[in-house]
């Protein structure tokens, strides 16, 4: 049914897309955590700073990154000498989408952070918690719902992703070219409108399997989903 | 020994609270916005005050020239407030268990089984906070704080969300836990029959400042007061103890410092003490015992004196041997009867005017 090639595609785009949202979870919800429940200066440019992906160009994105990450890059050679190289690399494309998604991923569990009553953390503190555990116990899976959400928006996001991947880690068949780039180049080439529509009617699935898991993980816990 | 001594200003709201109680409940009592709230979460540490001190049982809190100001979970106070809080994504038994399960062995001195059977939480263990009926809630929140083996427990209006059958029954709960275990309380109420059935020291708040502390039935008498006190039913307080019951008519014989009162059957058994509020509205003044009347209670009193004399009601303070009493009457009434402070008179009370729920084990 499916090509060699395009399983590849669908292999390589899960991967890039998990790893994103794996990378940007947990910033994310500390992030998300400050925000939502923390004053300290700099708070209003640290929101600006998270925004900043969504209302940007993601080319500008990609150029970003490539003058920071790449193999010419401000930190690109510090990083090749730790071994760590994201430039042409499935791994940048996994970060550039990371990047990009982040602010829907933060905003999400924001919001189900912010929905919890303060008082009940408090509670928790008068009972004998201290903050980290308040934090494990009560606000992670109060926000459970939210950290659902922000994860399959981050990873619907994700698997979109074209401006800043390309841009930062081009298209290179079996490393970066995932999904969205695959089916742009299919449509540069007289002929292969047939692989861009089958490309597309994947991602279509792909989009739908992602809403369905992601529904499931919500009801799964209906304490949560009811306060939510 | 609880000793509070803060400042707190927040915004255009400011906060001068001190006392010190060493009794089993104070309450703290006054209008909603007085700051009563504002003490308890500093209490708790929920709220750090700008200056002062709170130490209870000898132990600093709070100090803020010493630099000490210790977490809430360090303080070993638990809370019980309005909405019961309790944690939605767990079962009434992780609610209970949450708090017990963070004490140290060594702190813990409320035995889980006695909670859970003096609290009736036993038919809940499983069920979902959302669940609960409102007084089910408050009851799992009261044992999910005592199962923490707080050092002082507060208590933030913790009625004020329920309906009168429902206040009865927690405000009975609060009772069992006060007798049961030995352990400090802090009352926080706008409603003074509340704070008459369940306190033996008060606290006034009043626009953020704490204007008196003294015994319940004391300040709720004191007549400088009144202006903070009396826009809740003006009233007496009066300690006493069941002396017999009568079957046959359903009526209660309580027996206090100067006469006695006959009230509609009280659930104590003889010699238990209780506390009875009296609404000065329902005491009526006569110069001669009356004789043929329905009247159960008629009490010899002295005037003790004559509130302001302008406007048709006046308050008249009574004395019933050494228990102060109120009576609210007309001006011409007054008048008529020539009353002034030093004259003896009768005072009359309905037996009904005493209802189950103004009655309370002292």
């Amino acid at each position: 049914m499916l090509s060699g090639e395009e399983l590849g595609i669908v292999v390589l785009s899960l991967e890039v897309a998990l790893a994103s949202v794996a990378a940007s979870l947990p910033f994310a919800i500390g992030v998300a955590w400050l925000l939502a429940r923390r004053d300290f200066p700099g708070k209003t440019a640290l929101d600006a700073l998270v925004h900043l992906p969504l209302v940007l160009p993601p080319v500008v994105v990609g150029y970003l990154l490539l003058v920071v990450l790449g193999r010419g890059g401000v930190l690109g050679p510090a990083l090749a000498s730790m071994g760590i190289v994201f430039a042409f690399r499935w791994t940048g494309a996994a970060l550039a989408a990371a990047v990009m998604s982040f602010p829907l991923v933060v905003r999400a569990v924001r919001l189900s952070m912010e929905a919890i009553d303060p008082r009940i953390e408090a509670a928790g503190r008068t009972l004998g918690a201290r903050p980290w555990r308040v934090f494990a116990t009560l606000t992670l899976p109060l926000a459970w719902p939210g950290i659902v959400t922000g994860a399959l928006l981050g990873f619907a996001r994700s698997l979109g992703e074209f401006g800043a991947t390309i841009t930062f880690v081009a298209s290179i068949p079996g490393e970066t070219e995932t999904l969205p780039l695959a089916i742009y180049a299919y449509t540069q080439v007289p002929g292969a409108e047939g692989h861009a529509l089958r490309l597309s009617i994947l991602s279509v699935i792909l989009s739908l399997a992602a809403l369905a898991v992601s529904e499931w993980l919500v009801r799964r816990r209906p304490g949560a989903a009811r306060h939510a | 020994m609880l000793e509070v001594d803060i400042r707190v200003r927040r915004g255009a709201f400011h906060l001068e609270g001190a006392f010190r109680s060493d009794a089993t409940i104070v309450a703290l009592f006054g209008r909603s916005g007085s700051g009563k709230s504002t003490i308890v979460e500093a209490i708790a540490g929920l709220l750090r005050p700008d200056w002062g001190r709170i130490r209870v049982g000898g132990r600093t809190l709070f100090d803020s020239e010493r630099g000490i100001d210790l977490t809430p979970e360090a303080r070993r106070v638990g809370c019980v407030f309005q909405d019961a809080l309790l944690f939605p994504h767990l079962s009434v038994r992780g609610n209970l268990a949450y708090g017990e399960r963070l004490t140290p062995a060594s702190e813990r001195f409320v035995d889980r089984e006695r909670v859970l059977s003096l609290l009736g939480l036993g038919p809940l263990l499983d069920r979902r906070p959302a669940t609960l009926s409102g007084g089910e809630r408050q009851r799992v929140a009261l044992g999910r704080t005592l199962l923490a083996s707080p050092r002082l427990l507060l208590l933030d209006e913790p009625l004020a969300a329920l309906d009168a059958p429902r206040k009865a029954e927690i405000l009975g709960y609060i009772e069992l836990l006060r007798d049961n275990f030995r352990l400090p309380m802090v009352y926080v109420s706008h409603a003074v029959e509340e704070v008459t059935r369940l306190a033996d020291r008060l606290v006034l708040v009043s626009d953020g400042r704490t204007l008196a502390e003294g015994d319940v039935a004391e300040v709720l008498s004191r007549a400088d007061l009144k202006p903070h006190t009396g826009r809740f039913e003006a009233g007496a307080v009066i300690d006493a103890r069941v002396a017999r019951h009568d079957e046959k008519y359903g009526l209660t014989t309580l027996a206090f410092d100067g006469g006695e009162l006959v009230v509609p059957n009280v659930d104590a058994l003889p010699g238990e003490p209780v506390r009875a509020r009296i609404r000065s509205r329902d005491v009526a003044l006569a110069l001669e015992r009356p004789r043929a009347a329905s009247f159960q209670n008629v009490l010899e009193a002295a005037v003790e004196g004559i509130g302001e004399e302008f406007g048709a009601i006046v308050e008249v303070a009574l004395r019933v041997g050494p228990t102060p009493l109120a009576a609210r009457i007309t001006r011409e009434s007054a008048e008529r009867l020539e009353l002034a402070p030093g004259k003896r008179v009768f005072a009359l009370v309905k037996a009904i005017a005493i209802d189950r729920r103004s009655v309370g084990y002292a």
